[in-house]
């Protein structure tokens, strides 16, 4: 990447008005059963998250991007690999629900004919689909959007363990500069999985799937959790 | 010694035109033995493994309107070897058919090396129960490297695809934890709930499409893995039940 478009960033930046502050990643259940208490378990946690949901949603994002240029649209198809990829329902209604909120940010910033279609075709499209189109419409390539999505697969619940834990800032920040080789990985996989499978669809089928059973696990138990400070 | 199977088996399942279920086919190769029994066909392991270096595949068709339910006669180990071992199931099952697939547990013995795919094409109207359980090492040693795929799709349209990748970062608090066993089953047809449940190791998931569920769990060993599955897969199928423990945990 010898160039950043600086509206990619935008799209990367924690304070982009898209509710991801709403979404703990399943980290506040995973805190609520005692898995995570301090940073060793986090970083343990959020390498596993990026490794398996965050790869997943990486080649989504990767193929949405590719896609959002590409007539006519298909985006149907592809929401169904994304649903065909998440198991738990509250996982895919947390996906929705971020999908929906990025997607306003994202066509009130950009204009683009792929976001717009998008928007027209599902009212409530996965977040990797969003995440996509609107990294092509910030002129970002599908490795920049892999390499926005897997970032964020491990900074949002990082920074819900600074308000769940107590945690130092700075300690959990050394934690994710720690895991910034592996976000690029990744990302790299990600992009990489994409590339034979062409734009208009052929090849989705064979994008990375790895499943999280605890992450599927604890989202469910969440949905009944009493006290919670993040939607999921 | 090194030893490589490269072996090709196959299961075909009709329905005759009495309506009774015939198996027509029936091809054991290699290590890979089946067995025809009153209830199911049974895959005889005929020897060890998977070992390193084995490609291993099975294909099972089962045509329109019949039944046909698939077992193994003991746990699959596998060991390491002369490289990657394989292992790819690949099921077509008819409008109106039903695929019971059930085998024994797979145990990822240390410094094994293995890849799994299980392909499943279900026409519209077919059903299916599959289940998958995978323990991560034998008694006290740590796993290998195990990768699985499992790809169901009605018609054109994906209906579930999951991968497992153990023994590369992969563990930790997000994936496995302290599970020493993992599994799935899932069920695809008609009357299974709507409402997803969870309990301790345990969760109902219905998935996206509207008559499919996948019941995964976690546990310590393979005997109470299989004890979590059993349950989930009794919470899956009381859909018609307004009184079962899915409805009564959503509205508690």
């Amino acid at each position: 990447m010898e160039e950043v478009p600086a509206a990619l960033l935008l799209l990367a930046d924690a304070r982009l008005p898209a509710g991801g502050h709403a979404h703990s990643g399943g980290l506040e259940p995973a805190v609520t059963a005692r898995a995570v208490t301090g940073l060793d378990d986090l970083r343990g946690f959020l390498r596993g998250r990026l490794a398996t949901a965050g790869l997943t949603a990486a080649a989504l994002a990767a193929a949405a991007c590719a896609h959002a240029g590409v007539r006519p649209h298909r985006w149907r198809e592809l929401d169904a690999e994304a649903d065909a990829r998440m198991p738990s329902p509250a996982q895919r209604r947390a996906s929705r629900a971020q999908g929906r909120s990025l997607s306003r940010a994202a066509r009130a910033a950009w204009s683009h004919p792929g976001l717009d279609a998008l928007a027209a075709e599902l009212a409530d499209p996965h977040h990797p689909l969003v995440l996509g189109a609107a990294a092509a419409a910030a002129g970002g390539t599908p490795r920049q959007a892999a390499a926005v999505s897997a970032y964020g697969a491990v900074t949002g619940p990082a920074s819900a363990a600074v308000r769940l834990l107590g945690l130092d800032p700075l300690g959990v920040h050394a934690v994710l500069a720690g895991l910034a080789a592996e976000v690029d990985d990744v990302a790299r996989e990600a992009a990489a999985s994409v590339e034979d499978g062409a734009e208009d669809g052929a090849g989705w089928g064979v994008l990375p799937a790895p499943s999280a059973p605890l992450l599927d696990l604890l989202a469910e138990a969440h949905v009944h959790a009493g006290l919670r400070l993040f939607e999921s | 010694m090194t030893r490589r199977y490269t072996a090709r088996a196959a299961v075909t399942a009709e329905r005759d035109a009495r309506g009774r279920t015939r198996c027509t086919r029936l091809r054991s190769d290699g290590p890979l033995a089946l067995r025809e029994t009153a209830g199911a066909v049974y895959l005889v392991g005929a020897a060890a493994g998977p070992l390193g270096g084995d490609v291993l595949e099975i294909d099972v068709e089962v045509g329109p309107g019949a039944r046909s339910a698939v077992r193994s006669a003991a746990a699959a180990v596998v060991l390491p070897g002369d490289g990657v071992s394989r292992l790819a199931v690949r099921a077509r099952i008819g409008a109106g058919a039903h695929l019971d697939f059930a085998p024994e547990p797979t145990v990822a013995a240390a410094g094994c090396d293995h890849r799994s795919v299980t392909e499943i094409a279900l026409a519209e109207g077919a059903t299916l129960r599959l289940c998958e359980e995978l323990v991560l090492g034998r008694h006290g040693e740590r796993p290998g490297r195990l990768h699985s795929r499992l790809d169901v799709t009605v018609g054109r349209t994906p209906l579930l695809r999951h991968e497992l990748r153990v023994g590369d970062r992969h563990d930790g608090p997000a994936v496995l934890g302290d599970a020493r066993a993992v599994g799935n089953v899932l069920l695809v047809g008609p009357g299974l709930t709507r409402e997803p449940h969870s309990e301790e190791g345990l969760a109902v998931l219905p998935l996206a499409h509207p008559s499919a569920v996948l019941v995964t769990a976690v546990a310590p060993d393979a005997a109470l893995l299989r004890r979590r599955l059993a349950r989930g897969e009794s919470i899956a199928q009381v859909a018609a039940s307004a009184t079962g423990p899915a409805v009564a945990a959503a509205s508690s």
